[in-house]
């Protein structure tokens, strides 16, 4: 956990990346929110703020008296979601700090290239 | 969502005229049922005042409190459903830690003698040694025993950590969450160690000077302010009409607090080549409670 954003949004987060990665795929038990707030070390309600904030994005959905589980579709509609933020967050910053040391654009695209090789 | 504690315009006084000692002045708020709220705050900013006056172990000087509905002063029906773990709690001469235990049913209804002996296991503590004998961290293990297992739908902890190693105030964080989980109560966590339990809170108070300065949802907090740091000129011209909580520089570096920042003026910072960086709700407590003290204009004469 860190300490400039609200822990409900890192919970969601958290559980959006294990989704994204595989680790919680779709149609599993994702962890109750007494076992995530002793295992994260963070207060029950604020765990449960977390998962409800996915549960309202249907992402994840709550089967009656057994608990809450990886919707159909989750993780596709995440990546779209990803994609969607995947130039303001991290090629925003990269294109500021490329400015700031005098790299141009074509520079950086070739390192791009480069690097992707 | 029923509320526990209904808390209005409370003021304790200590002396009188010029030396007059201001413990707890006009606080209001309220405390709702099932929730861990942290009382924050730095050492006789009036805590544990408050919360005497909350158990009805003082009377209010001005002002009204409600506990279960009702004042607590010598009310049997309020003071059987509190816990009230004191820093520095007194026990008859010749008790032993099993006698403590022993005597808690009859002062807490919901007492579960068997998670207490299993939290003596956990804690280590010698159940047939004196009270007196005991060391600091050994007599904090017993208030947070009791505090656990006296499952009291009301209960404060005033710093109960004196003298607790890193490994056993652990254990009590986690014990807590896990107890609280399955058992939901009020509990009330008044601590200057703020980093340590921040997590656990789901709501803040923060008292500074006998004022409640600070109302607010754990989460919302975080994130309410952030530090903007750059060359002084751009974080001057930045800040320029925004709520500024704090400032230092360095040369011609500058760092300023800047409460009540949104995405746009995150945006807007990091475009005049500002760096953002966050503030814990440590270094905001002890930020919004410092500038109390560079502004003594605003506060009540001590």
């Amino acid at each position: 956990m860190d300490d400039s954003r609200p822990i409900f949004l890192q919970i969601a987060e958290q559980l959006e990346d294990d989704i994204v990665a595989g680790r919680l795929p779709e149609e599993t038990q994702v962890p109750s929110t007494n076992e995530l707030a002793a295992y994260l070390r963070i207060n029950p309600a604020t765990a449960g703020k977390g998962v409800n904030l996915l549960v309202d994005q249907g992402i994840l959905y709550k089967k009656r008296g057994i608990g809450m589980f990886v919707a159909d579709g989750a993780r596709a509609r995440l990546v779209a979601q990803r994609r969607d933020r995947f130039r303001e967050q991290y090629l925003a910053p990269l294109l500021t700090e490329a400015e700031r040391l005098g790299i141009t654009p074509a520079q950086l695209a070739a390192m791009i290239e480069e690097a992707g090789r | 969502m029923s509320t526990v504690i209904r808390v209005d315009g409370l003021s304790k006084t200590y002396g009188a005229g010029s030396g007059a000692v201001h413990a707890v002045s006009e606080a209001t708020f309220e405390l709702a049922e099932n929730r861990i709220y942290g009382l924050l705050g730095r050492n006789g900013a009036g805590k544990t005042t408050l919360m005497q006056l909350l158990t009805g172990q003082e009377f209010a000087t001005r002002g009204t409190i409600s506990v279960f509905g009702e004042q607590p002063v010598e009310n049997a029906r309020v003071l059987e459903r509190v816990c009230f773990i004191k820093e520095s709690q007194r026990y008859p001469d010749d008790f032993r830690v099993k006698h403590v235990l022993k005597s808690a049913p009859w002062f807490f209804a919901n007492w579960d003698a068997a998670f207490a002996d299993e939290l003596v296991e956990r804690f280590r503590v010698p159940a047939n040694r004196r009270m007196k004998k005991l060391s600091r961290g050994q007599l904090s293990a017993v208030g947070v025993i009791v505090g656990l297992a006296s499952r009291a739908p009301l209960t404060f902890f005033d710093e109960p950590y004196l003298g607790l190693d890193a490994v056993a105030r652990q254990l009590f964080y986690d014990v807590l969450l896990a107890d609280y989980a399955e058992h939901p109560r009020t509990v009330v966590l008044s601590t200057h160690l703020i980093d340590e339990v921040s997590n656990l809170l789901e709501h803040v108070l923060v008292i500074d000077d006998g004022r409640i300065i600070i109302d607010a949802d754990a989460d919302e907090l975080r994130g309410s302010a952030v530090d903007v740091v750059g060359a002084r000129s751009a974080v001057e011209a930045f800040t320029a009409g925004r709520e500024v909580l704090h400032r230092a520089s360095l040369g011609g570096l500058a760092t300023a607090t800047v409460a009540g920042l949104d995405d746009a003026g995150r945006a807007a910072a990091r475009e005049a080549g500002l760096e953002l960086a966050p503030v814990s709700l440590q270094q905001l407590v002890i930020r919004t409670t410092t500038l109390g003290d560079a502004e003594p204009e605003n506060g009540e004469p001590a």
